[in-house]
């Protein structure tokens, strides 16, 4: 039982509401009603039913394939007369040894994907086979490898960052299985793929069999992207002193400001002045996409892990300990302003609730990287 | 699941049924999908589902004990996932990586039984050192801030980490850590439990406030038990406890300031170390005391660690010394000033309670220290100052008792004579009490028969006896006073008065006059009662130094004389005639004319018998008080012969004069035939055989006016018993040889009984005739003998 929200229980920032909240803010003299929460122990336990794994275990790959799986040949055969007269297939070369991503798709379901590290060689081969019976007539085979920003707002529409071609075959006829082998060799692949609310960064491998009358015959093959980054040079604790004049006075730290995706947040909350009836104490990781730029910006936060980290009313003097481990949630790296079209950033947000239910929070940004 | 909204709103017993029983319900329900995990070994589901079950845990509606009763269903269920975990590690999953998975679980109370729970079996597989996830395992807790949870929680890591402690001689010690992490664990835990715990009482509603309480004080044991636990440790010695546990422990109690808690703790650091600890670490366990609120019941808990104390000494003597090095009692009492002083709203029973312990403990362990007992006692004093009367009932019930505790022990009132602070603490008693307290006293004297010896004891003996011996402010008025129970205590006091005994009659005489200083304050009404006993105690001393045959005139001061002591005796007795009390001091100036005959002090006894006429004319008026007396005087006259002839004529002369002044006939005749014994004294006294007859011819005569008087008024003669009377007075004194008593007149005597006594005109009785009857008898057998004496009588004729 893991205090996991996925995105669907995600709450939205919403106008604001009469609905108490309250921002512990630095200066202690103001706080800010803030957006209300759609009542928080209804997320948790809709985050209690769908329970994700302690320890992930790998699930059936739904793989998708679009084309050319060898039992999708008779179905092809069939419909041959309007259907695509040959199946294009795309195989990495190492696909038995190469790791897999899990990813989570749109519909929910996760599938394994390929994965590669930023300046890898991306080798394999094209292989065509026509249908039986049938010839190919193409103006020239090319394959292209593809990073792709989708922003889904902006109606679906591609910005390519990265786009390298290698022309396969020049113009003429395909009578049998022909194989193809390609290379792209240290590609730069500077962003990791990514799959957001509002935002999808990918990279994919395109074979396009260029014919002068009929359409295109067009195939695409993903692939994941992660890039490893080096130790943070300098990583300072964050420590901060905040609270509600005559209300309420707490130091925080936590022990670094940028944390691994396997990592363990250490802190502790010091409570220096307690007038009000806490109820509890909760830490929550929240991650916002921002897409976008200018007015036309869009952000969308998630809260992706619920810990509490006291149980009742702490007194003056007292000090809680922090130990929340990473490894469960489903986190990336933050990525900065990648190709001025995104950015993903990570909050750590303290929430204590008093009796009344009102909240008390203060968010923090913590910077995620990725080691080996 | 959610955290109840309203915290610890405790309701009516069938609710709290209610709720109770929907909560096991629950567990009993995840504790089934949990055992089924357990037995299909899938770790995540057992993770899940123990989660779900301790998640009951985290209800606010339960009290104390019905959370109690959920907890310990509970605990049964963490037992079996003990073992789990254990066959989980033999099975190759590192505990370290149990230990971790069972931390993604998202709410803290459950995330935190289950870390204990896998800490446990970590310890125990030693693929960590103790001290670290013990260390870990206290930290962790902190997450719980609520009272009851913490408390139950933070029990738990207690029982689970028992027998893990890294302590002298466990298998966890060395790479484990040593004890003083396993007595850094434990104090720590401990502190943080008497925290949540002493914050048990904030919660919820005012009004409920008795009712928590209550309930709070059900949950002590949870947090003594650690204490327990350190006493259990084998790696604690006294070093350790001197210099880390108890400084420690005590910081949390006094730092607390909750009387509840401090009140339990006390106790229960006194109870469960080891006495000679405390004796080692006194100063520092004291010192703390008077740090406590000032509601706390701490006379109680001093009481018992003096207890404690005293009855280690009782059971080993041998440790005595160890109480002298210390200098146990000077820091118990330095410590009961200090409390006192400390809770100014004390009542006063509390503070002479305090005392009472003290002065206990010092007769336990230093019974010969009297200096100890006299500091108590001053201490107390002390505290009464400008107190005046101590009022309340039960503050007085305990002075009692600390006055009774020496009497008790020593059974010697010399002993607490020499307490000088006594007095100054009876002097607090209000009237009653004082007066019980002085029988008290006097009866522990009269019953261990303590003699008292020395004039200053008695000097301060009798002040503590003011109450009885006095009149006081606070004595009810005399008419109200019981007459029995006034009676009752002044005889007491009156035998006390004979066990003042000193075989040197200077101290002797020293003590009586100390004696008679206090006794002639107390009134008329006393002195009846306590100046005869006095009075006698003197003569006692005449008579032993008559028979030391000290010099008549005592020389130089100090010393003492026969002289002096009658002197003292007569200031004594003319006190006791001013009562006045008449007839007793008559009978004590013949006493001392007597006693002073016997020494020849011839003016003494005069002066004595002076005195005695003096109050015969002056104050016996009742005739036959008069008749008493006078046969008094008339015997004591008889038998002093000190006089020259003078004196004694004068006497003699004024008793005769006496009897034959007395009302009644009857009394006149008897009164003047004794006095011829006054005539006839033999062994070198008088002997005047024709005043003998003098009188005894005036008792006839006086007799026959009797007789007449009577045949006057009732027409009958009386019976002839005076006649009777004077015949054997003829008869005593013809023995003795006087010559003027003749057989003839006997004869004549004799005769004149028998025909009155055939008269008619005289009224018979069989009393005179048998007086008559024996006496004749008499003659005759006189006459029978056949010596001298026979001869006398043989010329007596009888018919």
């Amino acid at each position: 039982m893991r205090g996991v929200v996925n995105s669907g229980a995600a709450e939205r920032t919403r106008a604001p509401s009469q609905q108490q909240q309250q921002r512990l803010t630095r200066s202690i003299h103001t706080f800010f009603p803030l957006s209300p929460r759609t009542t928080v122990v209804s997320s948790l336990s809709a985050a209690e039913e769908e329970r994700p794994d302690l320890a992930s275990t790998s699930l059936p790959p739904a793989f998708e394939i679009r084309l050319c799986a060898a039992g999708v040949v008779l179905f092809n055969f069939l419909i041959g007369a309007f259907g695509p007269p040959c199946t294009v297939s795309i195989d990495f070369a190492d696909a038995e040894t190469r790791k897999q991503a899990s990813v989570k798709k749109e519909n929910g379901q996760t599938v394994l994907v390929p994965l590669f590290l930023g300046q890898e060689s991306v080798v394999g081969e094209v292989r065509i086979d026509p249908v039986p019976g049938k010839k190919v007539e193409h103006t020239g085979v090319k394959i292209e490898l593809l990073g792709q920003i989708e922003l889904y707002f902006d109606r679906g529409s591609f910005y390519d960052f990265t786009s390298l071609v290698r022309e396969l075959d020049v113009p003429g006829e395909i009578l049998e299985r022909k194989t193809y082998p390609f290379e792209f060799s240290t590609v730069e692949m500077q962003y990791e793929s990514y799959n957001g609310v509002n935002v999808r960064l990918r990279y994919v491998l395109k074979v396009t069999i260029s014919r002068s009358y009929a359409t295109n015959i067009v195939e695409y093959k993903d692939f994941w992207v992660r890039n490893f980054s080096p130790l943070p040079e300098i990583n300072n604790s964050i420590k901060m002193e905040v609270g509600i004049e005559d209300c309420l006075h707490i130091e925080f730290e936590y022990s670094k400001s940028k944390y691994h995706l396997k990592d363990v947040i250490i802190g502790k909350i010091y409570f220096l002045l307690v007038r009000i009836k806490i109820k509890h104490m909760e830490l929550e990781i929240r991650r916002r996409e921002s897409t976008g730029s200018g007015p036309n910006t869009y952000n969308e936060s998630e809260t992706l892990a619920k810990y509490e980290i006291m149980d009742g009313a702490p007194v003056r003097g007292e000090s809680i300990p922090i130990r929340l481990f990473l490894s469960p949630y489903d986190l990336t790296p933050t990525y900065r302003n990648i190709n001025n079209k995104f950015s993903v950033k990570y909050y750590l947000n303290l929430v204590l609730v008093d009796e009344e239910d009102r909240r008390y929070f203060k968010q923090q940004e913590i910077t995620m990287y990725r080691v080996e | 699941m959610q955290a109840a909204e309203h915290d610890a709103v405790f309701t009516s017993a069938e609710e709290q049924e209610k709720w109770l029983a929907d909560a096991m319900a629950l567990v009993q329900h995840h504790a089934f999908y949990m055992h089924r995990a357990l037995d299909a070994n899938n770790i995540r589901d057992v993770l899940k589902f123990s989660a779900q079950m301790l998640s009951e845990l985290r209800t606010s509606k339960l009290s104390p004990q019905k959370y109690y009763e959920l907890y310990m269903r509970t605990f049964d269920e963490l037992r079996q996932l003990e073992v789990f975990f254990r066959e989980e590690g033999k099975r190759g999953r590192l505990n370290a990586d149990i230990y971790e998975l069972v931390q993604h679980a998202g709410n803290i109370l459950p995330r935190l039984y289950l870390l204990c729970t896998v800490g446990s079996v970590y310890i125990k597989s030693k693929e960590a050192p103790a001290k670290d996830v013990l260390k870990d395992l206290v930290e962790m807790s902190r997450g719980v801030q609520h009272p009851i949870r913490g408390l139950f929680l933070r029990s738990y890591l207690s029982q689970i980490s028992r027998d893990k402690l890294p302590d002298i001689g466990s298998p966890y010690e060395g790479e484990g850590g040593s004890v003083m992490d396993a007595v850094e664990f434990v104090l720590q835990n401990f502190t943080e439990m008497n925290k949540l715990w002493v914050r048990m009482q904030h919660q919820g509603l005012v009004r409920d406030k008795e009712k928590r309480e209550k309930e709070r004080s059900e949950l002590r044991d949870l947090v003594g038990k650690n204490l327990h636990v350190l006493s259990q440790l084998e790696g604690v010695d006294l070093e350790m406890y001197r210099e880390v546990v108890l400084p420690r422990v005590l910081e949390q109690v006094v730092n607390c300031k909750d009387e509840l808690a401090q009140y339990y703790l006390m106790d229960c650091i006194i109870q469960v170390f080891p006495d000679d600890f405390h004796l080692q670490t006194l100063e520092t366990l004291l010192g703390a005391c008077p740090q406590l609120q000032p509601t706390v019941d701490i006379k109680t808990v001093m009481s018992q660690l003096m207890e404690r104390l005293s009855k280690y000494v009782a059971a080993s003597p041998d440790v005595l010394q160890e109480f002298l090095q210390v200098e146990a009692f000077s820091k118990f009492s330095h410590s009961v000033v200090e409390v006192i002083d400390a809770q100014p709203d004390m009542p006063l029973v509390g503070a002479v309670s305090l005392h009472v312990s003290l002065l206990t403990f010092v007769l336990r362990v230093h019974a010969d220290r009297l200096d100890y007992i006299d500091q108590v006692l001053g201490a107390c004093v002390k505290k009464l100052e400008g107190k005046g009367k101590v009022k309340d009932s039960k503050a007085t019930k305990q002075l009692v008792a600390l006055l009774s505790a020496p009497l008790e022990k020593y059974k010697d009132v010399v002993v607490v004579l020499k307490l000088s602070n006594y007095a100054r603490v009876m002097e607090h008693l209000d009237y009653e009490t004082n007066k019980v307290m002085t029988v008290v006293l006097i009866q522990s004297i009269l019953s261990n028969s303590t003699m008292i010896s020395a004039p200053d004891k008695v000097d301060a003996l009798f002040e503590l006896l003011k109450e009885l011996i006095q009149d006081s402010e606070g004595q009810p008025l005399l008419d109200m006073v019981d007459e029995e129970d006034f009676q009752e205590e002044q005889n007491l006091v009156a035998r006390l008065v004979h066990m003042l005994v000193n075989d040197d009659p200077e101290q002797m005489f020293l003590i009586l006059t100390t004696a008679r200083k206090h006794f002639v304050q107390g009134g008329p009404r006393r002195l009846q009662y306590t100046l005869p006993p006095l009075i006698f105690t003197a003569l006692k001393l005449v008579h032993s130094l008559q028979a030391q045959d000290l010099p008549e005139e005592g020389e130089g001061s100090g010393s003492v004389s026969l002289k002096k002591v009658f002197q003292f005796l007569h200031q004594m007795v003319e006190a006791l005639a001013m009562v006045p009390a008449a007839e007793l001091s008559l009978r004590l100036y013949l006493q001392c004319a007597e006693a002073a005959g016997d020494c020849g002090l011839e003016p003494v006894a005069y002066e004595f018998f002076t005195q005695a006429f003096v109050l015969y004319e002056e104050e016996v008026s009742d005739s036959k008080a008069q008749v008493t007396a006078l046969q008094l005087i008339i015997g004591t006259l008889q038998r002093t012969r000190v006089f020259g002839v003078e004196n004694r004529d004068t006497l003699t002369h004024k008793a005769t004069g006496y009897s034959a002044k007395l009302l009644k006939k009857p009394d006149q005749c008897r009164a003047v035939y004794i006095c011829s014994h006054l005539f006839w004294v033999e062994d070198g006294g008088t002997i005047d055989g024709e005043r003998v007859l003098l009188c005894l011819k005036r008792a006839l005569r006086i007799a026959h006016a009797a007789q007449q008087m009577s045949s006057a008024t009732r027409g009958t003669s009386g019976p002839m018993t005076l006649f009777v009377e004077i015949l054997n007075k003829y008869l005593y004194h013809f023995e003795k040889g006087n010559p003027q008593v003749t057989s003839s007149v006997i004869q004549g005597l004799l005769e004149l009984i028998v025909t009155d006594m055939q008269s008619e005109a005289t009224t018979h009785d069989l009393e005179v005739d048998a007086f008559l009857a024996s006496t004749v008898r008499y003659i005759q057998f006189q006459k029978q003998k056949g010596d001298s004496i026979a001869e006398q009588y043989a010329s007596i004729e009888v018919q």
